[in-house]
């Protein structure tokens, strides 16, 4: 799926020439955005956007220059990060695991893959209220939402990599005499890679979501939280901070997936520069 | 002159398909054997036994002195099964598990790499290379490790036919060079007559015809000998629809 995308990424920047003098590919994404918010401020500026609807752009800024000299920005920022990775590293791993365990010995799938399936089609927010129950609005409600959230995707497509596995390699490395250990190093692991870093963007996304909604709804710092709280003082934009957040966060967790795909799958076609 | 490789009576049944009605064959050392026959002959099989990737369900199989041990049989595939995400010289190296490793493998693979005429691109990609030269760099593979027999299940099949002679000439020469057993499966009987010292032609899993080319080397696709080879095989494999 990464490798569809990415391709088209490539035949769009061909077709794309005429836009290239603007600038150089990775930043011509940031231009949309751009546009965006300039056209927002205009908006409010002459009224058409009214000011408890959404405030401008540059209101939006002052609030968290604001917050940022307070430091209750850096303050949540910094303990929805800490939540989202612990989540995402219990989950991810545990995921992983199984994912492993489950692709390459199938007694380990007969007995787990139809109870984890199971588990899976429960939309993992609806365990909200039981969470707040177990673990009140502490720390552990929120890393465990997180990491169940993230254990799927991984867990899913690392499985799916696995099993997508080109036997002919497999029996390539046996006639070669690879050990098992050395098989699953040089062929088992690098060929489920593709797969494993899909399930890995796609667990990203869970991670921020899940916390997002967690914090909503359950605690009493982190980004979540400062949006609830802006709420209740009618500080729109505050909230409007918040959620924009979200969205460079989001998009900095993806980059760095993106480029950690890059590095590690230079052998895949899709990933190797052809004008280089 | 020793011999390479033995079957004796050998027999293999998928199912209630019997593939090999006990095949008979002696196959001296340094000999080039092209194996013949329409699909599901059972000229497939019967290179898997030789390579060991398979058992007989009756007979025996007996290898020469040199053949013996994980790394003296190799068996070359229709397609290259080159590991993408390993460079070319690390992909020739993988034949050289379990025999040597690091610095010691990456020089040997060069040099294998350099006999398939392939020596300045042991740092590319196997996505980047043809299919002919993805194949070269399998061939390489299958020969670092020094096997006293090469088993070749139609590696030049997928080939276009100008990449294809030329693959046969590389064959040739390496084969002459190494002097190991090589045992070719194909269904093209040019290629059989070109390369082989002997044409085994198998028909419902018996030996048809044995038949030894004794013709010098090399020889020349259209030649009016070879073609009078091709042609006596042809009659043989055709002759009895025809009928």
């Amino acid at each position: 799926m990464t490798a569809v995308t990415t391709e088209t990424d490539t035949k769009t920047k061909g077709r794309g020439a005429p836009f290239r003098f603007l600038a150089p590919r990775g930043l011509i994404g940031w231009v949309l955005p751009l546009i965006i918010v300039l056209l927002w401020e205009a908006l409010s500026r002459t009224g058409v956007i009214t000011e408890n609807v959404l405030p401008a752009p540059s209101e939006v800024l002052a609030a968290g220059w604001q917050l940022l000299l307070s430091g209750e920005l850096v303050h949540n920022i910094a303990i929805s990060t800490q939540r989202a990775l612990i989540g995402f590293v219990i989950g991810g791993g545990f995921g992983f695991a199984f994912g492993l365990a489950n692709g390459l010995w199938s007694r380990s799938r007969d007995v787990t893959d139809t109870t984890l399936q199971m588990i899976r089609n429960v939309p993992h927010l609806a365990l909200i209220p039981l969470v707040i129950l177990w673990f009140g609005i502490g720390e552990e409600a929120k890393i465990f939402l997180v990491a169940l959230g993230v254990f799927f995707p991984i867990y899913v497509n690392t499985l799916l990599g696995i099993q997508g596995i080109d036997p002919q390699l497999t029996e390539m490395g046996r006639i070669y005499g690879m050990s098992p250990s050395r098989l699953f190093w040089r062929v088992i692991l690098p060929g489920a890679l593709p797969a494993i870093f899909t399930g890995l963007r796609y667990a990203l996304g869970i991670m921020w979501l899940t916390l997002i909604v967690a914090e909503t709804i359950a605690a009493n710092s982190g980004l979540g939280y400062m949006a609830m709280q802006a709420r209740e003082f009618m500080q729109i934009d505050v909230v409007v901070l918040s959620i924009l957040i979200y969205a460079l966060l989001g998009k900095l967790a993806d980059s760095l997936a993106r480029l950690a795909e890059s590095l590690s799958l230079q052998w895949h076609p899709a990933f190797q520069r052809k004008d280089a | 002159m020793s011999t390479a490789f033995t079957f004796q009576g050998v027999q293999r049944v998928f199912g209630s398909k019997q593939v090999l009605r006990g095949i008979n064959l002696e196959v001296p050392e340094g000999q080039f054997v092209a194996i013949i026959g329409k699909s599901g002959c059972g000229k497939s099989t019967l290179l898997r036994l030789l390579a060991g990737l398979d058992q007989p369900d009756g007979g025996r199989i007996t290898r020469g002195e040199a053949a013996r041990g994980a790394a003296g049989t190799r068996i070359m595939f229709q397609e290259p099964r080159l590991l993408p995400w390993a460079r070319v010289t690390e992909n020739v190296a993988v034949g050289l598990t379990g025999i040597a490793q690091g610095a010691a493998a990456n020089a040997r693979a060069a040099d294998y790499l350099a006999e398939v005429g392939l020596a300045d691109r042991g740092s590319e990609w196997p996505s980047v290379l043809s299919g002919g030269q993805r194949q070269r760099v399998a061939l390489a593979r299958a020969l670092v490790g020094q096997p006293a027999i090469l088993a070749l299940d139609e590696p030049l099949g997928a080939l276009d036919a100008l990449t294809r002679i030329e693959m046969q000439q590389l064959l040739e020469r390496i084969w002459r060079e190494k002097g190991f057993t090589a045992v070719l499966v194909t269904h093209d009987v040019a290629e059989a007559v070109i390369l082989a010292d002997r044409v085994i032609l198998l028909e419902e899993g018996h030996v048809a015809l044995d038949l030894t080319i004794d013709l010098p080397r090399p020889r020349r696709h259209g030649s009016p000998e070879v073609a009078a080879y091709e042609q006596e095989i042809l009659d043989r494999l055709l002759g009895r629809n025809a009928a």
